[in-house]
């Protein structure tokens, strides 16, 4: 499995090498999104949930958390959208409310992930030896337990539901596959000129990886931090879904997708306008992740 | 280094990993609040001293930690995984229970995202760019992207409520017996007891929460197989064969194909071990009596010793399974034995 990874993060970064300049990871966005329309749409639905996250409170909205039991379980109509829930909220409001949960929880795990995976990766590929395989077997072990399983036990040990322990669960599952992708690019990165002719300027360590080799490797892990947010999303909603993440009446996708199924099947409203959020960001990001990913490698873009 | 280095060294690998597995579990199980004496046997049980010692000395729990583990792995060897806070039974026995149950499960998910996935792919790869090439990736899109539990709710709204094709939850009609138990899988004793209805009643509860659960691994398999197939059709050898006049049908079948299918051969090992973890949302969605229900069911209450047993079970099973890939994986592909 390393070996494979080691082999792609090869090929990436040698035609990466091979362009005339480095494009900036800004730029590289911009490519993404003048030529593959695709990445274009993910981009505008993820920036249309980001505004509407943010945004919520300047809303015409009713308060998300606003009782009134004689309306309860109504379909969808001209002044309830996406229908009212068991106690008479109304589902837009909560559906929109729920994203200033789902999204930041997301981005916040993926970006804590990130930091403790890539560091970790680094360290292993950069030192090598026995911290390298120590680190790798550790990564192993980790990756062998399904996440949900895994996030289920770590929640499970931190005392029960909430958002925060399914959110540290998130992150205590993902971290290994960060480390595995900085590894490998750390790996390929240190065999180059650029670092011998550090080292031998005599450039302490520390400093050869992190001024050095790490600016060196954006690209494949930007991409995969975009396509996680969605993984991330799904996971903890996910975990919510099962009782072990968001307590209500906190509203969020998965706790009200959970609520929803409970009540039963002909409210089906109450369900299906949550998960269709969800569903929305999740591919938002996946088109959005792709398309970097095509304007990123030359070699997917000539097919 | 030939075949058979290459086995030993990956099944050395998935020792070690093994073993920081079962660090992992072993130090969950400490992470818990509270008396883990407590957690073994139940508060009542721990408050009489002569059980607690015996418990200690069981578990080895007054001793030091990496002495406790020991015990931990031999307990473990021997099967004994503990019993569980809520119910108080052996975490083996229910294990034994709800383990075929989710095979059972999980091997119909593979069929069907096989059966769907693979056609899908070729379609796309050899009409590449065409509107059937859209079509499967936009489904195969919607099966990676689609929350399986979401998915879930919305096929049950439509075939077992509005439609009333399929029924709605377990795996028997209601009343109806499970046949006499000689392998635990349903579907096979059913047959060796001659049970066709009870057969025919599993099959179609079982659909659903197959479809549900197969989605997923449906979407990244038709994926993986169309870009290494469209890889492989650009490939020399398979201008050669065009060269030589070979139809297309044979080209792709007997050239292309042969070759985009070892990287799909890994995905397939791969998938059906993340599908134990998909199988938590599927069987709480459809009450179906597995290990994901278990999970919960112990998550929930908060039930450590049950829900560590899971964990460990899942992770062997997805060791095994790992080690089973690689080694297919180069017995398909000798350059992978080398690398």
């Amino acid at each position: 499995m390393a070996s494979v990874t080691t082999a792609m993060a090869t090929t990436t970064m040698a035609e990466l090498g091979t362009l005339p300049r480095r494009r900036s990871q800004l730029g590289m966005v911009i490519q993404a999104l003048r030529h593959e329309p695709v990445a274009l749409i993910g981009f505008i639905i993820v920036a249309g949930w980001l505004l509407l996250a943010l945004l919520a409170p300047l809303l015409p909205l009713e308060d998300p958390n606003f009782v009134q039991l004689d309306r309860k379980l109504q379909s969808p109509s001209w002044s309830h959208p996406f229908g009212t829930d068991d106690v008479g909220r109304d589902l837009v409001s909560r559906v929109i409310y729920a994203s200033r949960v789902s999204v930041p929880a997301g981005i916040l795990v993926v970006a804590v992930t990130m930091v403790i995976g890539c560091t970790v990766g680094a360290i292993a590929g950069f030192t090598g030896g026995k911290v390298d395989s120590f680190i790798m077997r550790v990564c192993d072990a980790v990756l062998s337990f399904p996440s949900i399983i895994l996030a289920m036990a770590i929640a499970a040990a931190r005392g029960g539901p909430g958002l925060s322990n399914a959110m540290i669960a998130v992150i205590l599952v993902l971290w290994p596959e960060y480390a595995r992708l900085m590894r490998g690019q750390v790996l390929t990165l240190k065999e180059n000129e650029f670092v011998t002719a550090a080292k031998s300027l005599g450039v302490s360590g520390r400093r050869v990886l992190f001024r050095h080799i790490l600016p060196s490797t954006d690209a494949p892990i930007v991409v995969k931090a975009t396509l996680d947010v969605g993984a991330a999303i799904v996971l903890t909603a996910a975990l919510s879904f099962i009782g072990i993440g968001a307590v209500p009446p906190t509203a969020e996708w998965g706790a009200m997708v959970n609520q929803g199924s409970k009540v039963g099947l002909q409210y089906w409203w109450y369900s299906t306008f949550p998960g269709l959020a969800i569903m929305s960001v999740v591919m938002g990001l996946n088109f959005f992740g792709d398309g970097l990913r095509d304007a990123l490698d030359p070699r997917r873009r000539r097919r | 280094m030939g075949l058979w280095g290459y086995i030993v060294v990956r099944f050395l690998q998935a020792l070690v990993v093994l073993f920081f597995v079962s660090i992992a579990t072993f130090l969950l199980m400490h992470a818990v609040p509270g008396d883990p004496v407590n957690s073994i046997i139940g508060e009542r049980q721990a408050e009489r001293p002569e059980v607690r010692a015996a418990i200690e000395s069981q578990y080895g729990l007054d001793k030091p930690l990496p002495v406790q583990y020991v015990y931990y792995v031999n307990n473990l060897l021997h099967g004994d995984m503990g019993t569980t806070i809520t119910d108080r039974k052996d975490v083996l026995d229910e294990l034994r229970v709800v383990v075929p149950a989710t095979m059972e499960l999980t091997f119909a998910a593979m069929l069907f995202a096989i059966t769907v996935g693979v056609p899908l792919g070729i379609v796309a790869a050899v009409k590449q760019g065409k509107w059937p090439d859209h079509v499967a990736r936009f489904i195969s899109l919607i099966g990676t992207s689609i929350p399986v539990f979401w998915l879930g709710l919305l096929l049950a709204y439509l075939l077992t409520y509005k439609y009333q094709l399929l029924p709605r939850a377990g795996q028997l009609d209601v009343g109806m017996r499970r046949p006499p138990q000689v392998t635990g899988f349903i579907s096979i004793d059913a047959l060796l007891a001659g049970q066709t209805d009870v057969f025919w009643s599993l099959t179609r509860h079982i659909i659903l929460p197959a479809i549900v659960l197969g989605s997923f691994a449906m979407g990244i398999i038709s994926r993986m197989l169309r870009s290494s197939l469209v890889a492989a059709l650009g490939d020399d050898y398979v201008r050669t064969a065009r060269a030589k006049g070979v139809s297309e049908y044979q080209v792709v079948r007997m050239h292309a194909l042969r070759n985009a299918l070892i990287p799909t051969i890994t995905v397939i090992g791969l998938t059906f071990a993340s599908l134990l973890a998909g199988a938590v949302l599927t069987e709480t969605i459809f009450s179906w009596p597995g290990l994901g229900q278990f999970a919960v069911r112990m998550a929930l209450k908060l039930d450590y010793p049950g829900l560590i047993g899971v964990t460990l079970v899942v992770a062997v099973v997805y060791i095994i399974v790992n080690f089973f890939v690689d080694v297919l994986y180069g017995i398909l592909d000798p350059r992978i034995r080398i690398g």
